[in-house]
């Protein structure tokens, strides 16, 4: 990708924006389209998916064939780039007994270069949940006000799925979705014996082509079915900021990008009005000043919330934009849980290629509204499940555990049972809506700065009931598929919410630090991810999320990203920007 | 039957190159911001190293005479069969030293109980049989690793080694069926590029007792 340096720089530009991800990136995509003079500023290095992605390698070749190390936490071959759980040099802590999981790359495009490419929208209750439970707090706008947003988004970026007219898992307009691949042949055993269950098996929505697209003079291929997208896409058949948003909205020549530069805070004159961002130019540690009419952060939920937090001014002395005291508080994740079966009917099943697309091609949505609504659960919220399993390819710990099944075995038994059992495990997980509450936030902390002499954030977390009992949920819920399969548990289903739970943080779908709401008292932003208090300054990542639905935020931030970039332009077209 | 279409490796390659000589943001951007420059390349470290090029920086610390039992166990879990070369033919052994060598906790943390592993196995051959685990027989090797092959059934005094066993037996599995002859003997056939992808075949969906798929 061409960036500029420091100082190519223009003097001003009409917006800057911090971070280049999901949020950041469709921002620049539409803001540039529409011939807003913008400037990016990406903390991490330029990255280019086509020149640089690992398509056919193979574990034997890799460090360790392959294997997660801290310095490469979802392997070696995974897109991320200088972090993962940790940043170098770059701190954060959580407060005392909260392990606080806070995932970040340092490169252009942000997580979306290895993310899980599922692509779910939100449904009507989830913009109005407690207008539904009386918990948590509604969003200020509708289903029906996003709904154009997630068709463009999903035409643009491309996503394939069905639409199967199920309870708050809304069908996208005919000709929007591409057809989803072919189920695979445990996803096809796994709906069957779900059948009784009563739980719905359908195609996944996922953003990864299975047709080609050409938009904006940019060609991409459909998916060929091998190489995990984790390592990004060099054929640019999956959604990445840096293969389908950052290259036409360069293109334009309306966008210029610079990276390696570390956003520190956003300054202001003195009648309260942002005047751009002070940043670490992390090549030469020197400070330098870029300035816009309007300022976005997009940096992810925890990295805008620090920026505002520390942005303290006479005018903001808790922090740019917080007069509300809302900034940092009810940051959400999503619950995580799960548990892996051996099925014998997969045993010895005759040799094919299951790779498909990365990912599952098939899952679950949550499918017990009913039974929540009458409150016979003992949790609000909902989940869907995830799976995988199959005749993956063998990476570094392909048959750890297997003794548990083969009591033992080796020398030419061994070899026989890995035959026996490669293919026959299948994992599901579960992905929840978590209700913000009053525990869960991240601060400064003042006694820890980062490398760049910025001050770090600190986590505070808790768990309500309502989370833990939905862990529980999905334990009981994956021994009896696992049951209805044939097949047995590797261990018994956590009744403990506790310890089914995974981390804080884990499952890297952090969001809400910076919510939006009808109340500039209750809320940082209003309907347009825009201040209430800077009425230029925007944040269009997952910080403006009022509620975390069980559908992975991804494909709503970038449609909450366009809406409020369109309310932007309006803006700035009438003057009032 | 119909197979799905192989696109093959070659031409899949062409098509990465394709992609790769036409970038989507060309000379015309360039022109278009005069202060443009193309990236520098990035300062690699063990965070950013080089996916296309990987490259174990650290030494492995094994001796020769530890290598030669690494060999010999490796070959008596996975030994030679008439699908599939020994664990020692497709360079386990080196895998398991650079396992054991590689500075981070998980492998450190295996560091110790494999060497110290190994050197008890050489020290029961030696009580037993007066060798070393490698010059023994067949039977005789077959002898210690039955009291070490599942940590459940592992009587007094062999909990240790039956613990050493099972993450030995994990690691040259790992070693092992990550290479192209231990994919080979699992029938893994992805990893190469299709045109479609039709779904599992016919002899499949009957073994598994489920209808073909029309959608």
């Amino acid at each position: 990708m061409p960036l500029i340096t420091n100082s190519k720089t223009q003097p001003s530009y009409d917006v800057i924006i911090v971070g280049s991800g999901a949020g950041g990136g469709m921002s620049a995509y539409v803001l540039a389209k529409a011939g807003v003079k913008t400037l990016m500023l990406e903390a991490g290095r330029n990255y280019d998916p086509v020149t640089e992605t690992p398509m056919f390698q193979l574990a034997k070749d890799a460090p360790l064939r392959g294997a997660a190390t801290p310095d490469k936490p979802f392997g070696f071959y995974d897109a991320t780039v200088d972090g993962g759980w940790k940043v170098p040099g770059e701190p954060y802590t959580s407060a005392p007994g909260v392990d606080f999981m806070w995932w970040r790359p340092r490169m252009l495009g942000g997580r979306t270069n290895h993310w899980g490419r599922i692509a779910l929208r939100m449904g009507p209750y989830d913009f109005k949940p407690r207008g539904r439970d009386g918990l948590g707090i509604d969003w200020p706008i509708s289903y029906e006000d996003m709904a154009p947003y997630y068709d463009r988004t999903e035409d643009l970026v491309g996503v394939f799925g069905s639409n199967e007219s199920l309870e708050n898992t809304p069908d996208s307009p005919p000709g929007v979705l591409q057809p989803p691949p072919k189920p695979r042949a445990y996803e096809l055993l796994t709906k069957k014996a779900c059948v009784g269950l009563k739980i719905p098996v359908i195609p996944s929505h996922l953003a990864i082509l299975t047709r080609p697209k050409n938009k904006d003079g940019n060609s991409r291929l459909a998916c060929f079915y091998a190489t995990d997208c984790g390592r990004g896409c060099s054929i640019k058949a999956n959604f990445q900021s840096t293969t389908v948003l950052l290259p036409p909205a360069v293109k334009t020549g309306n966008l210029d990008i610079i990276t390696d530069a570390m956003v520190r805070e956003v300054t202001i004159d003195g009648s309260g009005r942002a005047t751009g961002v002070n940043y670490i130019d992390k090549a030469t540690r020197q400070d330098r000043h870029a300035a816009a009419k309007v300022v976005i952060l997009a940096a992810g939920a925890g990295e805008s919330a620090r920026v505002l937090l520390n942005s303290k001014s006479a005018l903001f002395p808790d922090g740019l934009a917080n007069s509300s005291g809302k900034i940092g508080k009810y940051l959400m994740d999503t619950v995580g849980a799960s548990l892996s079966g051996q099925i014998p009917a997969l045993e010895n099943v005759p040799p094919h290629n299951e790779d498909g697309v990365s990912g599952m091609h098939m899952y679950m949505p949550w499918w017990l509204y009913g039974e929540q609504k009458a409150g016979k659960l003992g949790f609000a919220r909902g989940y869907h499940i995830e799976f995988d399993g199959g005749r993956v390819k063998p990476e570094a710990g392909v048959f750890d555990g297997l003794e548990q099944f083969t009591g033992g075995s080796y020398g030419t038994k061994y070899k026989q049972d890995c035959r026996r059992y490669y293919g026959s495990i299948v994992n599901f997980a579960g992905r929840g809506e978590m209700i913000p509450n009053e525990d869960c936030y991240c601060e400064i902390d003042p006694r820890v700065v980062d490398q760049w002499g910025i001050p770090a954030l600190r986590f505070r977390w808790k768990w309500s009931d309502h989370e833990l009992k939905q862990a529980a949920h999905m334990q009981q819920t994956f021994a009896e598929i696992i049951t209805a399969l044939g097949g047995k548990p590797f261990k018994a289903p956590e009744t403990d919410g506790a310890k089914a739970i995974a981390r804080p943080g884990e499952i890297i779908h952090e969001v809400g630090t910076v919510r939006m709401g009808s109340d500039k008292r209750d809320s940082v932003l209003n309907q347009y991810c825009q201040s209430w208090d800077v009425k230029n300054l925007f944040v269009t990542d997952g910080a403006p999320f009022v509620s975390n639905a069980d559908k992975n935020p991804t494909l709503s931030i970038l449609a909450l990203a366009w809406r409020s970039c369109d309310h932007l332009i309006d803006e700035l077209k009438k003057g009032n920007l | 039957m119909s197979q799905p279409e192989k696109i093959g490796r070659r031409e899949a390659l062409k098509w990465i190159a394709g992609a790769a000589a036409v970038p989507a943001v060309g000379v015309h951007a360039l022109a278009q911001n005069p202060g443009a420059i193309e990236a520098p390349a990035p300062n690699r470290s063990a965070t950013d190293p080089d996916l296309l090029k990987p490259s174990v920086p650290w030494a492995r610390i094994l001796s020769d005479a530890e290598l030669a039992t690494v060999s010999a166990l490796c070959d008596v879990i996975i030994p030679a069969d008439d699908q599939s070369p020994s664990a020692s033919a497709v360079g386990v052994p080196d895998f398991i030293n650079e396992w054991v060598s590689a500075p981070y906790p998980e492998q450190e943390a295996d560091r110790v109980p494999i060497r110290g592993g190994l050197t008890w196995l050489n020290t029961e051959s030696n009580r037993r049989f007066t060798k070393p685990f490698a010059e023994l027989s067949a039977e005789q090797k077959q002898q210690i690793c039955d009291d070490i092959a599942y940590v459940p059934n592992a009587k007094p005094g062999f909990e240790a080694a039956a613990l050493f066993f099972a993450r030995f037996r994990d690691l040259t599995a790992t070693g092992f069926y990550t290479t192209r002859e231990g994919m080979k003997d699992l029938q893994y056939i992805g990893n190469v590029p299709l045109a479609t992808f039709d779904g599992p075949p016919p002899n499949v969906l009957e073994k598994l007792g489920l209808s073909p798929v029309t959608k």
